[in-house]
């Protein structure tokens, strides 16, 4: 009877690493496949760009559940890059993407760069490459009008700061106010919703994301300025230099034809 | 293939999240036992209001995705005013649903012994208590230990739902420290095995019954 178990044992074991082994294949392929063009003439080749957005971030990029379309300053400038590369702003598909998923979807092929409230942040340049700052925030904090927090200086033992997984915000804010507690969740919806439920007293990310939040809900205030800078970049999957410098070039002149500041004013006012 | 410094230098972060997915496993087992013992009970006993409680509640619970009933607890109480931490209502969340499935293999557990029992052992002079206690569940309980042990074992993975509601879970540390590291396939590989770790020898305590039971039948 034991030995029936054992063995059992052993071929679940077999059978797990024999699947691990398949995946890890898997992957090494798919990174180092397909050098022979570069990322830039697979896109032209494609007809079209594959541009890793969020779904569930106001003024940046939120899927409007009347037409279905995605809308926000990510969605304007991610046309506006398709119209440069390929001619019309309308060669291009979104793929949602969240602060957890982008970067494994990048470099699997899912998509072909993120444009999605992206911090150009050292340990990420290890993992991708990053176009030119195309937006400048900075942290900062989200309370309900009235609360007692005013500044990074209230957060003390005991406080509940909210954040979402995967962002820089979550690990600047450990840094700034390590007495406080920080809950992480999967996206900016739930963990606004948990601040509205009272599971936390502030809800920390980037000023231009805390805006949204405000514009939908004005129970809430941004309070204490902003703490970090935090520079937006676009990324694609490491070693496209042809395609990170179309992406530049794209945005010199987006900034140069006065288009930038336009799609700029339309999604950001800041008071 | 796996790059073991994962484990290595998240360790602390992977033990905290391991001895919380355990602590919601172990109150999750008791307390969906319980309930659902209650639950079963309902549904049988020779009393109609209770009878329907009973079946309501199951029927209501059991088709309910998780996510939704944690979500309530969570996120739903505090517009009464209860707010309860991601673990503790994660946890009543796990409780109260593995409860419904296991009320379900109970139920079937006591009906599948045969009528003829219960009108025997009521005819030769024992209450209905006494029957169910003496003659049914006696029987019973050897029917119901795999599907229980089956939910037992589901309650233990499925209390990954934590991890969607800051429960401070293996789930939510594998998370962040996936988050964290840039590195996706690695981390929950060894989220997985830390389940195995508990999944397995439920498995086998289970078989393991299962065959004692037998045995002594």
């Amino acid at each position: 009877m034991f030995k029936s178990k054992s063995s059992k044992l052993a071929l679940i074991l077999f059978l797990a690493m024999s699947m691990l082994l398949a995946a890890c294949g898997k992957g090494e392929k798919a990174s180092t496949g397909g050098s022979s063009k570069n990322a830039l003439e697979q896109i032209k080749d494609k007809g079209k760009i594959v541009i890793g957005v969020k779904y569930d971030t106001r003024l940046f990029g939120l899927k409007n559940p009347t037409s279905g379309e995605v809308e926000g300053f990510d969605i304007d400038i991610s046309k506006e890059l398709a119209k440069a590369i390929l001619g019309d702003e309308k060669k291009v598909e979104f793929k949602e993407v969240t602060s957890k998923t982008r970067i494994p979807m990048l470099n699997n092929g899912d998509i072909d760069a993120i444009v999605a409230t992206m911090t150009i942040s050292e340990e990420r340049k290890k993992e991708v490459d990053f176009s030119d700052v195309y937006f400048m925030a900075g942290q900062s904090l989200l309370v309900k009008k009235g609360s007692p927090i005013k500044g990074l200086k209230d957060l003390k033992k005991g406080t509940k700061v909210l954040a979402v997984k995967g962002s820089t915000s979550a690990i600047n804010i450990r840094e700034k106010a390590p007495e406080a507690t920080v809950l992480e969740y999967e996206n900016y919806t739930e963990a606004f919703t948990a601040l509205k439920s009272g599971q936390g007293d502030a809800l920390t990310t980037d000023d231009a994301i805390l805006y949204g939040m405000v514009d939908q809900d004005p129970k809430y205030q941004l309070v204490g300025g902003t703490f970090t800078e935090e520079p937006y970049g676009i990324a694609v999957k490491k070693g496209n230099k042809e395609l990170v410098d179309a992406i530049n070039d794209a945005l010199k002149k987006m900034k140069e034809s006065g288009k930038y500041d336009e799609i700029k004013n339309k999604w950001i006012k800041t008071n | 293939m796996i790059d073991f410094s994962i484990l290595i230098d998240n360790w602390d972060t992977y033990l905290e999240g391991f001895k919380n997915t355990i602590f919601a496993s172990l109150i999750g087992l008791v307390g969906s036992f319980v309930i659902g013992v209650i639950v079963a009970v309902m549904r049988i006993a020779p009393i109609k209001p209770l009878n329907w409680i009973g079946t309501v509640y199951v029927e209501f619970i059991r088709n309910i995705p998780l996510l939704i009933i944690a979500f309530f607890f969570y996120v739903g109480l505090p517009a009464i005013g209860v707010t309860l931490p991601g673990f503790v209502a994660g946890t009543i969340a796990l409780s109260i649903y593995t409860a419904s499935f296991i009320a379900e293999a109970i139920r079937a557990g006591i009906q599948s012994v045969p009528k003829g029992q219960m009108e025997a052992a009521r005819s030769s002079g024992l209450t209905y208590l006494q029957a169910m206690r003496l003659i049914i569940l006696p029987q019973a309980i050897k029917i119901v230990i795999p599907p229980i042990g089956n939910q037992f074992i589901n309650l233990v993975k499925n209390s990954s739902i934590l991890g969607m509601i800051a429960g401070l879970d293996l789930m939510y540390f594998g998370d962040i420290v996936s988050s964290h590291t840039f590195v996706t396939f690695d981390v929950y590989i060894f989220v997985a095995l830390f389940y195995l770790v508990l999944t397995i020898p439920l498995s086998l305590g289970v078989g393991y019954l299962e065959k004692r039971l037998a045995r002594s039948h």
